[in-house]
């Protein structure tokens, strides 16, 4: 499997990077003038647009909480996303992806505060490179934070994988395919430090003490993002300010 | 005056007797849980929020449109999460006028008297700023930029009231019912959506009182 391609030349990756650097990444908050809040981010040559809806009703109605808001996360790549054409509409992977996503969230948002609503969050990927589900992940939480959702922290999330023999952070297609795991990690991030995993999934083969070294890179990675995060939704409000200073 | 922007999850103070309107406390620390612009004093702590949905709380008035008629009252949209309900009894009961009654789609003024834990919202008409809308305009806008409309102490709506000479009622729920002359309407309308865009900006008051001053100027000399 990983013999056909030398995924490590001369301690450097394919594309050049450092076994703990991450892709390029720009994220921009509040792009959609119809969603309640929107992001779109580039994460090397992911390309993913994520919309947040609500609260507001739930329809149908037998879906409704009486208790709390009920969370709904749906992932899904366009037909021109990919290499070769992709049907579109929901496979088994995209319903997985959205399940363990909605899933990150859920104890993030506070939904106690809105019984019997609905929070919608849509992602769409435009243009998929390895790590869409990470990419989408820290769309929705940018979109989340603009849509004024009341939430614990923030949620931040990036892959870690092995190429041959070492791990890599945030791996690009040919790693994905070609190395030996895969391992994206989702963080709940608060007040600038980690505070718990929101998402762990693993595909591969890994020793105990990789899993451990894993999740350290993933942790100093997710914090870089985390940063883009935020500087991309202060950028959007204290933008505002410097408008109004020219009029 | 110059306020921080805080993101969900930061940490705001550690004395959770402050903890206000938009934080939430754990393990005795207060953190913000909406994004939006920290308002501190000596008492109080609280988050301005910057963007979201209009959440009911009892006592606001409200500018609704009928859904839904029912035997026993109306279903109104109150552009919230939530939809509201106007019992027949808590309608205003004016006798010997003809268009009184409540019709399907018709626009109306409403206070929120009572809000039970499910998030049913009770509206009541029997207060004498309620009525049903059958003219003027209503102008949407961004339900967090409401406080902003009214200004401090309702000085920003005084201002549109006094130099127009029109007619308005804010909804908390970010609909404004606007009446009057037409022109001056349109000019109230502009500079309520001057307001929502830079609501969160000093000297608004002022530049707002200057933008209808030219505004006024300009239509005079059209005519």
């Amino acid at each position: 499997m990983s013999e056909d391609i030398q995924l490590i030349v001369d301690g450097k990756r394919l594309d050049g990077r450092d076994f703990n650097e991450l892709r390029p990444i720009k994220i921009e908050a509040g792009i959609l003038k119809r969603a309640d809040g929107s992001c779109y981010i580039e994460m090397g040559k992911n390309k993913v647009v994520a919309a947040v809806y609500g609260p507001r009703e739930v329809h149908p109605r037998h879906l409704q909480d009486p208790s709390k808001a009920v969370v709904r996360y749906r992932y899904n790549m366009a037909p021109f996303s990919v290499e070769e054409r992709k049907r579109p509409g929901p496979d088994r992977r995209s319903v997985e992806i959205s399940k363990v996503s909605r899933e990150a969230f859920e104890p993030v948002i506070m939904k106690e505060l809105f019984p019997r609503s609905g929070i919608d969050i849509f992602v769409e990927v435009l243009q998929a490179d390895a790590g869409t589900r990470t990419a989408c992940i820290n769309a929705a939480t940018v979109a989340l934070v603009d849509a004024g959702i009341p939430m614990k922290g923030l949620i931040t999330s990036v892959a870690v994988a092995k190429a041959d023999g070492v791990l890599v952070l945030d791996p690009m297609k040919e790693e994905d395919n070609y190395g030996e795991a895969d391992v994206p990690f989702a963080f709940l991030i608060r007040n600038g430090k980690i505070e718990s995993i929101a998402l762990l999934q693993m595909d591969g083969r890994l020793s105990a003490e990789e899993l451990k070294k894993a999740t350290q890179m993933a942790k100093e990675g997710a914090m870089k993002i985390y940063e883009l995060q935020r500087e991309a939704i202060m950028k959007k409000y204290s933008s505002e300010e410097i408008e109004e200073q020219v009029i | 005056m110059n306020r921080k922007i805080v993101l969900p999850g930061d940490l705001v103070s550690t004395n959770p007797k402050l903890a206000g309107y938009g934080t939430f406390v754990e393990n005795g620390k207060v953190y913000a849980k909406i994004m939006g612009l920290v308002d501190r004093s000596e008492t109080s702590l609280r988050i301005i929020p910057l963007k979201g949905r209009y959440i009911p709380s009892n006592g606001d008035v409200v500018i609704g449109v009928v859904r839904e008629i029912v035997s026993n009252g109306y279903n109104v949209d109150i552009n919230s999460p939530y939809s509201a309900f106007l019992p027949s009894t808590e309608k205003p009961e004016i006798k010997g006028r003809r268009n009184s009654d409540i019709e399907l789609d018709d626009a109306i003024i409403a206070k929120v008297v009572a809000i039970d834990p499910k998030m049913k919202v009770l509206l009541t008409m029997k207060d004498k700023i309620c009525r049903i809308i059958r003219f003027g305009r209503i102008v949407a806008i961004n339900p967090t930029r409401v406080p902003r409309v009214i200004g401090k102490k309702g000085s920003m709506i005084k201002l549109l009231k006094s130099e127009l000479g029109i007619q308005t009622i804010v909804g908390q729920n970010g609909l404004i019912w606007l009446s009057g002359d037409r022109r001056k309407v349109d000019i109230a309308e502009e500079a309520i959506y001057i307001i929502e865009r830079e609501a969160h900006t000093e000297g608004l008051t002022d530049r707002i009182t200057e933008f209808i001053k030219k505004r006024k100027e300009e239509g005079l000399e059209n005519e």
